[in-house]
């Protein structure tokens, strides 16, 4: 039988229509021009432009302390959720895991609304502290399911094994538990925290004033700033850090698989 | 305590659900001997050790070590160690430090863990694989590091489940001779888990046979094989023809007649003193019946009774008969030395002879039909049993 030549001229398409937006502005953000319909000379003026502009760094700093914040936090509840959920079978959990797992595939708009409402009516002021907890509520559902996939692949008669040969609980968990989630835990980590700093949906809902995080910064860019051609550089910036974060956790992830 | 021993069970009983695991299990392992507990999946031969581990909490029943009450001592505090059926080797550490486990966990001097990891590694013949993750190693090395890292430990009981398991057959034999050789060499009280009856007798200083969660018989390889105890015992070790029937009169010096349809008088062993009237069902293996073309010698005590053969499988070692008695189904198995063998080959459709002594007949209870699908030949296959097949 001969080969159709159309899956690769499709696949071509396809990965054309993905990635061309992508280049173009990344190729755009080292255009002179200061519109994107012609092309004037190669330059870093709008990255110049970025690092000069101290409302960025302001947003950044806010990012990192949302993000690192969000990250501890939902990788603490998150894996004691993923082990709760490992160790224990019984109908309540599966209506705990449903519990977790939902928060994934609720729309963000109606996560950003909900958790609006739930701030204002309990009164609390807005600005990096409802950021960092609404960060976490859907960063714990993402930690717990990547916890909880890795608990899923380690023979639980280890942990008996480790008893077995005389180690106490604690030992269990320091000698053998958390080595053997440290990869899951990393990965877990990562992704929480790039999913953290991407956000823009929900913290534009429960950001107060004051409280700008750099997709927030992009946002008010693009309606105000006489520099517009900086976004494409800050997008450049932002998502070369994803991809090394992507990166770095699927590393971590497949590292050490028996 | 009623059973004696190192390491007892005193009527011990653990339920999952309504469901009894082991149900009422009293056992005295003695010290320094190989206890095998033998019997087919599922009948609680794990969950007997998990709880002489201390991974699980019997319902009922107390467990004692050296004599010490042991039943609600975590399993870190116990001085028995086990070797997992699927190994349960640490992934994240090399084999040296698999095996420096325990010792570690037990706060022993750096210098002492570093002599006794080198001696075990030596004893399981593992010296140059020391640095190695588990994940690159064969199943029999695998499985020496699990013995290793539970000996290093000095247990007063190992507990070995289905060590042998997960081996091919060659592996498996050559494991078995080792594992012999370990044991002569620490001493140690060990208890092995396992449902194959040749590794069992192979190993064994005695043989516990469970079934559904009771343990059925108790005694020396030998003994289970030659004097089984239970309809069970009979057709789960070796191969066994069961025929119905009763007793019908005392013969004097623990004999007696017994009558199976189709069958003239037979003579058997009766040290039991089972009454006259009673249905029994008589068990004979294969290998300790005759068959000849010529009609034997009469002798005290040997019954002999006409055939016809039915089927028969050339085996190398044996050949394998199926005869035919009134509507019975009895196996005979026939070695080939020259002096048990007449002149004339014995065919399909031959009249001939079987002829068994007394003492190799056991009059055992009825065998149940449930405990069929747990044995290797059920005995409708083998033999007479339960109306018997016919062809
Ligand atoms: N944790 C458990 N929960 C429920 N049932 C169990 C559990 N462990 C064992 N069982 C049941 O107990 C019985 C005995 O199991 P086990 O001791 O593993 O048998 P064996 O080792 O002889 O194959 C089986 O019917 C098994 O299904
Ligand atoms: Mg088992």
């Amino acid at each position: 039988m001969r080969r159709s030549r159309w899956p690769p001229v499709v696949t071509a398409a396809v990965l054309v229509f993905l990635w061309l937006p992508i280049a173009v502005l990344a190729a755009n953000s080292f255009n002179r021009s200061r519109f994107g319909s012609s092309w004037e000379g190669l330059s870093l003026r709008w990255y110049r432009a970025l690092l000069a502009d101290a409302d960025t760094w302001r947003a950044l700093r806010n990012s990192l302390v949302v993000g690192v914040g969000a990250t501890l936090t939902s990788l603490a509840l998150g894996t004691s959720a993923a082990v709760a959920l490992h160790r224990h079978r019984s109908r309540l959990q599966r209506l705990h895991y449903a519990l977790v797992y939902s928060p994934l595939v609720v729309p963000d708009l109606l996560m950003g609304m909900s958790l609006l409402v739930l701030f204002v009516a309990l009164g609390a002021d807005l600005g990096l502290g409802t950021v960092y907890l609404a960060h976490t509520t859907f960063c714990v559902s993402y930690v717990a399911m990547v916890v909880l996939a890795r608990l899923q692949d380690f023979d639980p008669s280890i942990l008996e094994a480790a008893r077995d040969l005389g180690a106490g609980r604690w030992t269990v968990v320091r000698r053998v538990l958390l080595p053997l989630l440290a990869p899951g835990l990393a990965a877990a980590g990562l992704l929480a925290f790039t999913l953290s700093i991407d956000d823009f949906v929900i913290t534009f809902f429960v950001a107060g004033p004051g409280a700008t995080t750099l997709p927030v910064r992009v946002y008010s860019m693009i309606k105000h700033s006489r520099n517009l051609p900086a976004i494409n550089a800050l997008s450049v910036l932002m998502l070369a850090a994803t991809f090394t974060a992507v990166r770095a956790s699927r590393r971590l992830l497949q590292e050490d698989r028996p | 305590m009623a059973t004696d021993g190192f390491l007892i069970f005193e009527n011990v009983t653990k339920r999952f659900g309504a469901h009894a695991a082991v149900d009422g299990v009293s056992v005295g392992v003695q010290k320094g001997e190989v206890f095998s507990l033998l019997g087919p999946s599922g009948c609680g031969k794990t969950t007997l050790l998990r709880i002489a581990a201390g991974l699980e909490t019997p319902d009922e029943g107390r467990v004692w070590l050296d004599g010490e009450d042991i039943t609600d001592l975590p399993p870190e505090r116990r001085r028995v160690n086990t070797v997992f059926q699927n190994y349960a080797l640490f992934p994240h550490l090399t084999v040296a430090e698999n095996i420096a486990f325990g010792p570690r966990a037990a706060g022993w001097p750096r210098a002492r863990i570093r002599e006794e990891v080198d001696r075990m590694l030596a004893l399981v013949q593992l010296t140059d694989q020391a640095g190695k993750k588990p994940r690159m190693l064969s199943g029999g090395q695998k499985q020496r590091v699990a013995i290793a890292r539970a000996l290093i430990n000095q247990p007063r009981v190992l507990l070995l489940d289905e060590p042998l398991a997960a081996l091919d057959l060659k592996l498996r034999q050559r494991m078995l001779v080792e594992l012999d050789l370990i044991h002569d060499e620490v001493g140690i009280t060990f208890v092995y888990v396992t449902h194959d009856q040749g590794e069992a007798m192979g190993l064994s200083d005695r043989i516990a046979v469970m079934n559904r969660g009771r343990i059925e018989q108790i005694g020396r390889p030998a003994e289970i094989y030659e004097a089984p105890r239970t309809g069970f015992v009979a057709a789960f070790i070796g191969d066994t023809n069961f025929l119905e029937g009763r007793v019908e009169e005392h013969l004097g010096d623990n004999y007696c007649r017994l009558g199976v349809e189709g069958f003239p008088d037979i003579e058997c062993f009766n040290d039991t003193g089972r009454p006259p009237g009673e249905p029994v069902c008589l068990s004979v293996r294969p290998e300790k019946i005759r068959i000849s073309r010529e009609r034997p010698e009469p002798a005290p005590h040997v019954n002999v009774v006409p055939a016809r053969v039915a089927d028969a499988i050339y085996l190398g070692t044996h050949t394998r008969f199926w005869v035919r008695v009134g509507r019975h189904r009895v196996a005979v198995w026939q070695p080939h030395a020259r002096f048990l063998l007449d002149e004339r080959p014995i065919r399909w459709g031959d009249e001939v002879w079987i002829s068994w002594h007394g003492d190799d007949g056991f009059m055992l209870e009825r065998f149940s039909g449930a405990d069929a699908a747990l044995v290797a030949t059920p005995p409708e296959r083998i033999g007479a049993a339960n109306g018997g097949v016919a062809p």
